[in-house]
């Protein structure tokens, strides 16, 4: 695996063996001195042409837990502010010696597009409408944590602007690859038009749809699609759409709830809601460095390691290393 | 001379003048045009077809013979929608090297689109374009804003610029959206006989946002969509103009369904109504865009199969006219962006003849006849260029020939295009059929498939 593109080739398989690595770091994460050598003497570069919050320090911190040198790049400071282009930034940002470059776009196919300039190996964090990759793997790995082992038959609900929805596009994907039954819901104005193919029930009942799953997943309304006329009001969308106090006090009690941030409190969902027992939000971003420590484990260490979910091995395709390693740091890291 | 006089005869070209051009005998092909399908050789002298017969014997040791076995003889190709790009954008293409491409794809005469910088909206560009259309290797025409800078308010000088000699009016690039604007246009041009409203039919609501057909491929890439209704509403919208105006309404590049039966129902009912077909829009698919790859990016977009079925029948049953190539050259670092940010077209003159062989003729779509009846006469008569285009290859007709194997198979190479910009969504495909020879007004310009100045 060179890339992580999009989430579109990735078999049953590949996914699970992320999510059996993400477990492994999991543990990780939690150790008093949350620090392993994995890929010691790699460069991961973040390249964001979009402003973010969890994503980008999810990945830092998730370079910096495998003891890689992490290049950090931001629109408002950089060149892109003189008019470089896409295509010199990423070259630039490989000269210094990036390994991996994470890219995160507010156009659809970005990734792919840096993917082709570059040696490095290109994570997308985000792009366009398209995809967002580990957002998917990361929330696949949090119901797995609460529903799994398997998620054969988990009926999840995805709420709200699908159609501009990367998050979305990722986990319908993710979700029912491994096995979950997904049904979207919201406007018909903001889902896709044409959805031949995507293995989802569409509705436009949230009511009705409450009533029949086991997690829900509300996604981010955005305040300009308003203006656009895809809905008239965000009080007739919340009143619709939105996961309300009333809507959740109708909800069994073991139904989770799940938002990939960053959330407009009071729209798509209530405050109380967020904060409540049920929701899993703070957790899936604590749950997301663990996994992009295995998509980067997984993609600058090669393919060799990585069995079972517990002891993942590099086999020493990094710089300096040689012979096999422990990804957890008790083994025989130099 | 004026430029009128030029567009409307056979007179001063700028090249050299006809008299010094050596006798060229072209041997052993098989002569296709209007009138039918005969085995013959071709005589030109001074620019002029001399001679079409048996056996013809070169007349001196200068004469230029023209191996044309296997060939076929046809009047040159007219291409109606041509992006020169000059004046202000010369990084992509010039008129120059635009027409080395042109030539090399058995076109004898383009007609330049007029979305240039600054716009060809008026008399002293328009001259600019033929002033360095003498310089170029085949026929140069140029098509004018219907709008002054395009903008789709007031009406650019057509008056003026149809007595200079042009005769199709377009905004292409855009949609002229505004319905008033639109019907003043169409109105106004009938004062002018020949001269044709070309739309770039897209809704501009509708596609305002979108890079590619609105479907499920770009449901799934996540990129903002391009709805075919976009396409279909302008078409029916400037139908019922048309006949409201008496008008004459032509359709650029159809890329839709709905859009050809549209047209195909005006016909039937006897409207003023010419439409165009792109190569790529017979040949390739939304699908293409699954790489994000900005080569295939295009308006109006490529769009499902069914399309393309619907184009092939609207081609083969008369419904669309013309295969025009909407040649768009574009820098590298233009197209080396995102999908979303990158512009919008490809190239296509070097290619087209070669791809009607092959997805139309070749598989029993249309014959070649109608191939060429698409390529190069109702083109030459849609851009008021048939006193020297697309005619019978017959004694005392201009000499504009372009003659082809059309068995030749090759393989696009983007690199050994003449163009000067590279983004063919062809490149490494295979297609049957190859220029061998042009002729432009009695001069070989492509001879053996390489351009000879």
């Amino acid at each position: 695996m060179k890339h992580l593109l999009g989430v579109e080739d990735l078999t049953r398989a590949d996914i699970e063996e992320l999510l059996d690595l993400a477990d492994s770091f999991l543990e990780v994460t939690q150790r008093d001195i949350a620090k392993v050598p994995a890929l010691r003497g790699r460069t991961v570069a973040t390249m964001f042409f979009e402003d973010s919050t969890r994503t980008k320090l999810s990945f830092e911190t998730a370079a910096k837990r495998l003891s890689a040198d992490t290049l950090s790049f931001s629109v408002s400071t950089s060149s892109v502010k003189k008019g470089e282009s896409l295509k010199d930034t990423a070259q630039t940002v490989e000269a210094m010696g990036a390994d991996a470059i994470v890219v995160r776009h507010s156009s659809s196919g970005a990734p792919h597009r840096v993917a082709g300039w570059v040696n490095a190996s290109v994570v997308n964090a985000g792009d366009g409408w398209h995809g967002h990759p580990t957002q998917a793997l990361l929330d696949a790995f949090t119901l797995r944590r609460h529903r799994g082992p398997s998620l054969d038959g988990l009926r999840v609900l995805i709420a709200g602007d699908v159609k501009h929805s990367r998050v979305a596009r990722s986990d319908v994907h993710v979700l029912t690859t491994l096995g979950a039954q997904v049904t979207v819901c919201g406007p018909p104005t903001l889902l896709p038009g044409a959805t031949e193919g995507w293995p989802v029930t569409i509705t436009h009942d949230l009511d009705d749809a409450l009533c029949d799953t086991d997690v829900v997943y509300l996604l981010r309304i955005q305040r300009e699609r308003q203006d656009a006329a895809l809905f008239p009001t965000l009080r007739e969308y919340t009143a619709r759409w939105g996961l309300t106090d009333e809507r959740a006090a109708r909800l069994k009690p073991d139904v989770l709830v799940m938002h990939p941030g960053p959330m407009n409190r009071g729209v798509e969902i209530s405050s109380a809601v967020a904060d409540s027992p049920r929701s899993l939000i703070l957790e899936q971003v604590s749950n997301g460095v663990a996994v992009r420590m295995g998509v980067l484990f997984k993609l600058l260490a090669g393919d060799a390691g990585a069995g079972g979910g517990s002891r993942a091995a590099g086999a020493g395709t990094a710089t300096g290393a040689a012979g096999t390693r422990d990804v957890t740091g008790q083994g025989a890291s130099r | 001379m004026t430029v009128h006089a030029r567009a409307a005869g056979a007179g001063d070209l700028g090249r050299s003048s006809p008299a010094e051009l050596a006798e060229i005998v072209v041997r052993g092909g098989r002569i296709v045009d209007e009138t039918g399908e005969r085995r013959a050789d071709v005589r030109v002298r001074n620019g002029v077809i001399v001679e079409v017969g048996e056996s013809l014997a070169p007349e001196s040791a200068a004469t230029i013979v023209l191996d044309a076995s296997g060939c076929v003889v046809a009047p040159g190709l007219v291409d109606v929608h041509t992006h020169l790009r000059e004046p202000g954008m010369e990084e992509a293409e010039t008129i120059e090297s635009g027409s080395r491409a042109a030539v090399r794809g058995g076109y004898t005469a383009v007609v330049a689109m007029p979305n240039t910088d600054p716009a060809i909206d008026n008399v002293g560009t328009a001259r600019y374009v033929l002033e360095q259309g003498r310089r170029a290797v085949c026929d140069v025409h140029t098509a004018a804003a219907i709008t002054v800078g395009r903008l789709g308010e007031h009406l650019a000088p057509i008056g003026e610029l149809y007595d200079i000699g042009v005769r199709i009016f377009t905004d292409d690039g855009t949609c002229l959206g505004d319905s008033q604007v639109m019907r003043r246009a169409l109105e106004y041009a009938t004062a002018f006989p020949g001269a044709v409203i070309a739309q770039h039919a897209e809704d501009p609501a509708l596609v305002k946002g979108g890079h590619m057909h609105e479907g499920a491929w770009s449901a799934r890439l996540g990129i903002g969509g391009r709805p075919s209704e976009a396409e279909a509403l302008i078409v029916h919208r400037d139908i019922v103009l048309a006949r409201m105006t008496g008008g004459v309404v032509h359709f650029q590049h159809l890329s839709a369904a709905e859009s050809v039966d549209i047209v195909r129902v005006a016909k039937l009912a006897g409207r003023r109504v010419t439409a165009e077909a792109t190569p790529h829009h017979f040949t390739l698919t939304d699908e293409c865009c699954a790489s994000y790859d900005p080569v295939f990016k295009v308006n109006p977009p490529l769009r499902t199969a069914d399309d393309i079925a619907a184009i092939k029948r609207g081609l083969a049953d008369g419904t669309i006219d013309v295969i025009a190539t909407d040649h768009a050259p574009h820098p590298a670092e233009a197209k080396d962006r995102p999908f979303d940010e990158a512009p919008s077209g490809m190239l296509g003159l070097e290619t087209a003849l070669a791809l009607t062989l092959t997805e139309l003729v070749e598989p029993g779509v249309i014959t070649l006849q109608r191939a060429l009846a698409l390529l190069s006469w109702n083109p030459a008569r849609i851009a008021g260029l048939a006193e020297t285009h697309g005619g019978p290859v017959a004694e005392g007709r201009p000499a504009n020939l372009c003659i082809f194997d059309p068995s030749h198979a090759w393989e696009v190479d983007a690199l050994a295009l003449a163009s000067r910009a590279t983004n063919t969504p062809y490149h490494g495909r295979k297609l049957t059929g190859k220029v061998r020879h042009t002729i432009v007004l009695g001069e070989a310009v492509v001879i053996d498939g390489e351009v000879t100045r």
